[in-house]
């Protein structure tokens, strides 16, 4: 069964918005409502709008399960690094050593009501995208794994 | 029988959670220093503005690889559910 | 009970509704979702636990000068939510093995063909 060319053509159109929402809130984490959690869900739910606009077949075409896979397995692998590499100086696992650095996402902040700047946190925004990357590949993984068990293909 | 014995645990679990419930006053939370901590302090040690995701991915980083861990094993749980067997 | 108590009150319809559907529905779809009101009751428990009376989130991007509700139970919350919605996936791929194999999700059917 395919869907009309009405909902085909909104879910083309759609798709780019819901991406580049899903990449704001997951970059802006640090500083607005939202994270990586979030912001995957988001992402996610346009890769389920192409998934239901499409025939089974094609729209495997596009969002591969290997593909999924791998964003899945390398977002984790990113979250881990990320929480290795403060080893590296002599500190913790998870210690925040980019924060208030200078460097990278290293901005001093004030204590108090401020105005937003991406460029604090220190590893916070990359943690952030680290999850982020990790939830869209589980949750398309898990999608795609449901669709491929319905034995009528929709 | 059965369907009486459910509706009795059913009644029995919602007392207890009123009983629960009716002792915590709402909108007045306990003054715990550890939040109050996370409140003052968040902006100065991780540099981030959002105190929720200060606590998730610093002060409370563990929990979330665990959490990221649990959803790894979901979706590899649910692929292998779905595998393609041999014999079919 | 006092008026000021309604989201406790709406706790403990939202869990009573779930533990309901939990033990007296045969059908696993159906039990599934009594599990997932479950969590939404936990959660609406865990975030009403934290709120302060004139709060506001604690974020402070462009933040007013007020008093904010407490941060740790939000992120266990969304801990919560992640970890639900991981669970009730891997419930629901159960659910459809257990259709495909039996032609039917009510409990009593499956325990009748496997005796």
């Amino acid at each position: 069964m395919q869907m009309s060319s009405i909902v085909r053509t909104t879910a083309d159109i759609l798709f780019p918005f819901i991406l580049i929402y899903g990449f704001y809130i997951v970059i802006h984490g640090h500083l607005t409502p939202g994270g990586g959690f979030q912001g995957g869900a988001v992402l996610a739910s346009g890769v389920l709008l192409l998934l239901f606009a499409y025939r089974y077949n094609e729209s495997t075409r596009i969002v591969k399960k290997t593909v999924m896979k791998t964003i899945e397995s390398g977002g984790l692998l990113l979250f881990i690094i990320t929480a290795l590499s403060a080893m590296l100086l002599g500190a913790g696992f998870f210690f925040n050593w980019a924060a208030s650095g200078g460097m990278i996402f290293g901005d001093l902040v004030a204590f108090g009501s401020t105005a937003a700047n991406l460029n604090t946190g220190g590893l916070i925004p990359i943690m952030n995208l680290a999850v982020g990357i990790e939830v869209v590949g589980a949750i398309s993984v898990i999608l795609l794994a449901l669709l491929s068990g319905i034995k009528e293909k929709i | 029988m059965r369907r009486n014995l459910s509706i009795i645990i059913v009644i029995l679990m919602v007392g207890m959670l009123g009983v629960i419930v009716s002792g915590i006053s709402f909108g007045e939370p306990v003054d715990h220093p550890m939040d109050r901590y996370f409140i003052e302090n968040s902006q100065l040690e991780s540099g981030a503005n959002n105190v929720v995701t200060a606590v998730l991915f610093d002060y409370r980083g563990f929990d979330t690889l665990g959490e990221a861990a649990v959803l790894f094993t979901a979706a590899l749980g649910t692929m292998l559910v779905f595998r393609r067997r041999r014999e079919e | 009970m006092i008026p000021e108590q309604i989201p406790y009150i709406a706790v403990i319809l939202i869990a009573g509704i779930g533990i309901a559907t939990l033990l007296l529905k045969k059908n696993i779809i159906k039990m599934i979702m009594g599990l997932a009101i479950i969590e939404g009751a936990a959660n609406l428990f865990l975030v009403s636990l934290g709120y302060r009376i004139g709060g506001i989130a604690p974020i402070f991007t462009n933040a007013p000068d007020a008093d904010m509700v407490l941060p740790t139970v939000q992120a266990m919350t969304l801990t919560n939510i992640v970890i639900g919605f991981a669970t009730t996936a891997l419930l629901l791929a159960f659910a459809m093995m257990i259709y495909r194999k039996y032609g039917s999700v009510e409990a009593n059917n499956v325990r009748r063909l496997r005796e």
